[in-house]
């Protein structure tokens, strides 16, 4: 009789510890609802998506920022151009780190306000030195400093992306004509990415992204500036919602020394590839094979 | 008999479920269309900026839509009967007192010319209006000339390609009197998780 009655304790106290583990699992669902619809927790992949699937998505998330950010906004898929490849060059000779080229980022791309989040983080260097895990990005001082150096690190789009390689969903991959895409809807904010990119150029929504109504850029990207998730990694697309239809990257167009120079690849006639066979070149940490497409040159 | 009567149907449903599948996944496992690029580097149209500053000097009035008032060069040089060029802004008694010259050894007929100031002078005597001032920064910065034909230096608005684009002149990011970038305050410092105080940046623990 005791032995029954042991027993049938012994069973209740199981059960009740079951379900009590089982609502605290289930516990992100309740959470879930608040800030991800269903729609958007059972969005497939980009690359996945029918046109109609995606368009409706961007009818959702149009419809989300004018809800919590109060401004109309136009979001965009825009393929990769045919026959075009993107580079970037960046004149460390003429580059004086005003950082306009990290504020036309910050303005274009609608990055948190709260942190002055930018893709581009200006690194003050010692003429002479070379190593850019020396880099200062907070100097906070007159520019161009007596026996300093400026360099500008952006995302270098790599051909051989280690932050590609290392995303266990797929949520991070190259584009046709080179970028490094992210889908913000798949991304499950591991950071994986973002401890495998050598040059520090991916960035993690720890919060919801600050960003007055007023200040909102309503041109955007479903796949680079439309206001990021909370908990996802977002990094440099060079303004693909620019380029892709002919126009400069907003950090070229900032740029006060006219140190940066945008083009395609394939072009033979343009600016980028006249500074790749006309100028000394070199790209950073080679040495760890990423093949970037963003390279630095001097004036000589 | 028995199998003969099922076939088909198994075929129909099969082929039901196909149809069904194609429509559903029109455009997917296979890659996304490419857009046809863009027509070539806009060279043709790429036009030269025409700065305020080569047409006259700024006042420090304002209209009434409250903005600012700009005098031509006229204004008040044909005021006055055309005196002999200073060789250095120490001289200089009436007009641009105070201007602050910092350009190698020049001194002020190496390019202006007297009783014209809406010209320059070459080194070879040559006159070119001051709107081509180019021409005459081009005189001595060979290397930036090379540089700036072929869009590696001087900057631009609009677009690399398909479309019209803005180059700078000169004198848009170069004061010809002072031309070298003087030093300035960085703007948008950053405040991420690395560089702010413990417990306050971006990803701080709270």
């Amino acid at each position: 009789m005791t032995q029954t009655t042991r027993r049938v304790a012994l069973k209740v106290l199981g059960a009740t510890l079951g379900a009590s583990a089982f609502a605290h699992a289930m516990e992100p669902l309740r959470a879930w609802s608040k800030d991800l619809s269903l729609d958007q927790f059972l969005q497939r992949h980009y690359k996945e998506l029918t046109s109609e699937e995606l368009a409706e998505g961007i009818r959702r998330l149009e419809r989300e920022t004018r809800e919590e950010y109060g401004r109309e906004v136009t979001i965009r898929d825009i393929r990769p151009q045919e026959g075009v490849q993107f580079g970037y060059a960046l004149s460390l000779s003429v580059c004086i780190g005003c950082r306009k080229c990290a504020e036309a980022c910050h303005v274009e791309n609608n990055h948190d306000r709260r942190t002055n989040n930018s893709y581009i983080r200006v690194l003050e260097m010692d003429q002479g030195s070379f190593d850019m895990e020396k880099g200062d990005a907070t100097y906070e001082h007159a520019v161009p400093a007596k026996g300093k150096y400026y360099m500008p690190v952006q995302c270098q789009q790599c051909d051989n992306a280690p932050c590609v390689k290392v995303c266990p969903v797929q949520a991070t991959w190259k584009e046709p004509d080179g970028i490094v895409a992210v889908d913000y809807n798949w991304c499950i904010g591991c950071r994986y990415c973002e401890a495998a990119c050598p040059y520090h150029a991916r960035r993690f929504n720890w919060t919801k992204p600050e960003v007055p109504a007023g200040e909102i850029n309503p041109d955007q990207g479903y796949l680079s500036n439309r206001i990021r998730p909370q908990g996802v990694v977002e990094k440099c697309t060079f303004c693909l919602h620019r380029t892709r239809e002919g126009r400069m990257p907003a950090c070229l167009e900032a740029c006060p020394t006219g140190a940066r120079v945008f083009g395609n690849l394939l072009d033979p006639k343009s600016e980028i590839r006249w500074v790749l066979e006309n100028k000394r070149i070199f790209v950073l940490k080679e040495e760890l094979g990423t093949r970037p497409r963003f390279f630095y040159f001097f004036d000589v | 008999m028995h199998a003969s009567l099922h076939l088909p149907g198994a075929a129909v449903i099969l082929g039901l479920l196909c149809v069904a599948h194609a429509a559903g996944c029109q455009d997917r496992d296979q890659p996304p269309g490419l857009r046809p690029a863009l027509d070539a580097t806009p060279i043709a149209s790429a036009s030269v900026h025409r700065p305020d500053k080569l047409s006259g000097v700024s006042t420090d009035r304002r209209d009434s839509l409250g903005r600012p008032i700009r005098a031509a060069c006229v204004t008040c040089h044909s005021l006055r009967r055309p005196d002999a060029l200073p060789t250095s802004t120490a001289e200089l008694d009436e007009f641009h007192v105070g201007l602050r010259f910092e350009h190698g050894g020049l001194s002020c007929a190496s390019c202006h010319v007297i009783g014209e100031q809406d010209t320059l002078r070459k080194a070879d005597g040559t006159l070119v209006p001051m709107r081509d001032a180019m021409q005459l920064c081009a005189q001595c910065h060979g290397p930036q000339l090379r540089d700036y034909a072929n869009g590696a230096h001087g900057g631009m608005n609009g677009s690399y390609a398909g479309g019209a684009r803005v180059r700078n002149h000169c004198v848009d990011c170069h004061d010809p009197h002072v031309p070298a970038f003087q030093p300035s305050m960085p703007v948008l410092p950053p405040r991420d998780r690395f560089v702010a105080a413990p417990g306050t940046g971006e990803g701080a623990h709270r």
